[in-house]
Order: C-alpha cells, then structure tokens, then sequence
C-alpha cells in the first residue's frame, strides 16, 4: 500500500538553534532540513538566524553565509548561482524551485528549507538523483538519424522548426518538477516523470529526428507515460518556466493521432 | 538489495506498448457520460411524478429506455478504468493488487449487468 506516514527513523525531530550575535539588525529565521546518515540520528530541524544586511538576496546567498559563518556542517549542491546548472534545487517555503533564483524576501516568516520531496536523502539538503538520471538516460537523450548528414554543412532546420524545440530544449534536469508530481512521489519506479518525458518530447518534435515511431514506442506504456494524471504541478512549480505537462499532453495527442 | 544498475532498473521489463487505448476510452466515455448526465437530469427535473407505476412507465418508453441502457454501460465503464487507476498508482504489493483489480472488475460487470437486466425487463414488458 501507498505509505502515508514517514518510516520511523525519517520522522523529523526538533533541531538545534544558532542565534544571530547580539546587536544583530534585521534578523531572518532560516528553518533548515538536517540528516548525517553516519549519526545514525532521525532527520531533525536546525534554525539558523541570519543578519540580512551582511547577506546577498537569494536563499542560496543565506545558506553560503550559513555554512561560512555558522555551521561548516551545513550540506547542500550549488554551483553556477545563476539559475541554469539545477544543483541547488530543493524544496523553499513549500515549494520546489532553485535556491539560486528564489529571493528571501519573497518568503514570509521563517524561510523553511527542505530537500527535494521523496527522494532518497544522501545528507542534508542532497537528494540522490541516481534513477533521476536513469530516467532522463533511458529516453535516449540524442539525435537519432537515418538520414546522412550532408557533406558539406550541418543538418539544417528551418526557423519554425527550431522553435519547437527552444522551450523544451531550455530544461536544466534541476528535477523540481519530478519530485513535485504526486504520481511520481508513488511510483517512480515505472513512471518516468516530466522532467525526463520533457526531454522526451524534445526529441519527438525535433524535425532532425528521424525516430518518432521507435520514441513513442517506447513511451507508450500505462505507467512510463500514462501515470501522468494531468495534476500540472510540474508547470506551476518550475524554476525556469517551461510547460512539462503540455509537453506530456502532446505526447498523448500524438499517440493517439497514430492509433484512431 | 540489488547491484542492478539504475538504468536497468527504470527500463525495468520493458514497455507495456498499450494504454492509448484505456486514455481514450477513459475520454470517449467521459464526452458520452456528459451528454447522457445531462439528459438523466433533465429527465429527473421534468418528472412530476416518483410514484412505482410512474417510474416503470417512464423507464418503460423506448427512448428513455435505450438511453438509460447507455448511461449504465458509459458509467460502468468509465468507472472501471477510473478505479484501475487508483489502485495501479496506490497498491504496490503484487498479491493484493491482483485480488483488488479482479473485485474491482467482477463488481463493475456485476453491477453493470444487474442494471442492464432490470431495465431491459422493464422496457421489454412495457
């Protein structure tokens, strides 16, 4: 059966506190997420209270100054700080998105800061990502053609062309979405999830492609595809403002255009 | 514990290469259901009279009949590609999915027939 209630050593317990030094102005409250596997300790919930006027404006500049200045211990992926290498995806105030992107002060009261939802955690806010990966590796993630490139130049498309492609092409595999989808909180063992059937899509409309048939072939399937229930989290929550679940429609569309 | 890789995991036995057709059956049922409710409850509004003898009358003429017939087999069926749904994204252990699939399938027929029965027996003696 469904799992309705966290096993018992990932229920979260209260944490530790890290007040601001004394004399501190304008102090915000960071809520933050914390699990050493080699404790061997239930996940638990430090708060950290951060000045803001020593402090960049995104909540990846506040847990950088938290792990600087407060916690060295403080666990987390980050790397381009710009939006567009998806590492420090994580769940912020309720809601998957980049910790890069997402300004303090757009989070009321206590900034509660978790790791992807439902996912294996590795440490702290490090979800791992290894059937993630998987997925997105198992819908063939290249060019397949069989037509020869021409000598002389590369294979061309036509501006329209291209445009069918620019969206879907703009993914960064950050999986905010994924892990925001309740299907694939239940069964992301078989179902692929929107970020990987995106990237899918990508390649379905790509007019260089010549494997249409083999790709949706190989999609159609009641749980790789058709887990999809139309919940659109996926859209509503990702970071770089792309439409997962239209794309996941259109693939619907196309398999049934192919069948009736 | 496996050392099976993750990707031999997610491409797991293989695609099922089905489910168009239950997507669409789920949405050619739907459109029907909202014409056939439609009509079910225009006929409810307009019907004056609840009473044994009135009902029988009214299922008993042939347009209300046939269309009754529909409504049944449109909700039976839609039903049971719902309720397949939920237990397929729900119940994960094999043994218990299997039974709940086969209840789930045998109650719909079951309640599927007996309607279909009662209204034919109905319009038939009419």
């Amino acid at each position: 059966m469904a799992e309705f209630r966290l096993p018992k050593n990932s229920r979260i317990r209260k944490g530790r506190h890290f007040a601001a030094p004394d004399g501190a102005d304008k102090v915000r409250r960071f809520a933050v997420y914390r699990y050493d596997p080699d404790s061997g300790d239930n996940p638990r919930v430090d708060t950290y209270e951060v000045e803001i006027d020593s402090c960049g404006p995104m909540v990846l500049d506040a847990l950088i100054k938290i792990k600087n200045e407060i916690d060295p211990t403080l666990t987390f992926r980050r790397s381009c700080r710009e939006g567009i290498c998806g590492s420090c995806a994580m769940n912020i105030d309720g809601g998957n998105t980049l910790a890069c992107t997402r300004a303090i002060d757009s989070v009321r009261g206590d900034v509660k800061i978790y790791p992807l939802p439902h996912m294996p955690v590795v440490k702290d806010l490090v979800p791992d990502l290894s059937n993630f990966y998987a997925q997105y590796a198992s819908i063939k993630p290249w060019l397949q053609s069989r037509t020869p490139p021409p000598p002389d130049q590369e294979r061309l498309q036509s501006k329209q062309d291209q445009e069918l492609i620019n969206e879907p092409a703009a993914c960064i595999l950050c999986a905010c979405c994924s892990t925001s989808c309740p299907s694939y909180w239940w069964n992301s063992d078989r179902y692929l999830g929107p970020a990987a059937l995106l990237a899918a899509y990508r390649w379905l409309v790509d007019s260089r492609d010549d494997a249409t048939g083999e790709r949706l072939d190989e999609l159609e399937d009641p749980f790789r595809l058709y887990r999809c229930h139309t919940i659109m989290n996926c859209t509503q929550t990702c970071p770089k403002g792309l439409n997962p679940a239209s794309a996941i429609a259109e693939t619907k569309k196309m398999l049934a255009e192919r069948k009736y | 514990m496996s050392l099976r890789s993750p990707l031999g995991r997610v491409l797991g036995l293989g695609t099922a290469k089905d489910g168009t057709s239950h997507w669409w059956g789920q949405r050619v049922t739907a459109v029907a259901l909202l014409f056939l409710g439609l009509w079910f409850a225009f006929v409810l509004a307009i019907t004056p009279d609840f009473s044994h003898a009135a009902v029988l009358a009214l299922i008993g003429r042939p347009i209300n009949s046939i269309l009754l017939l529909l409504l049944v087999a449109s909700l039976a069926y839609h039903s049971y590609l719902g309720i397949q749904v939920v237990i397929e994204d729900y119940i994960h252990s094999p043994g218990i999915k299997v039974v709940t699939l086969l209840v789930s399938r045998f109650a719909h027929i079951l309640l599927a027939v007996a309607a279909v029965f009662a209204i034919l027996k109905i319009g038939l003696n009419a």
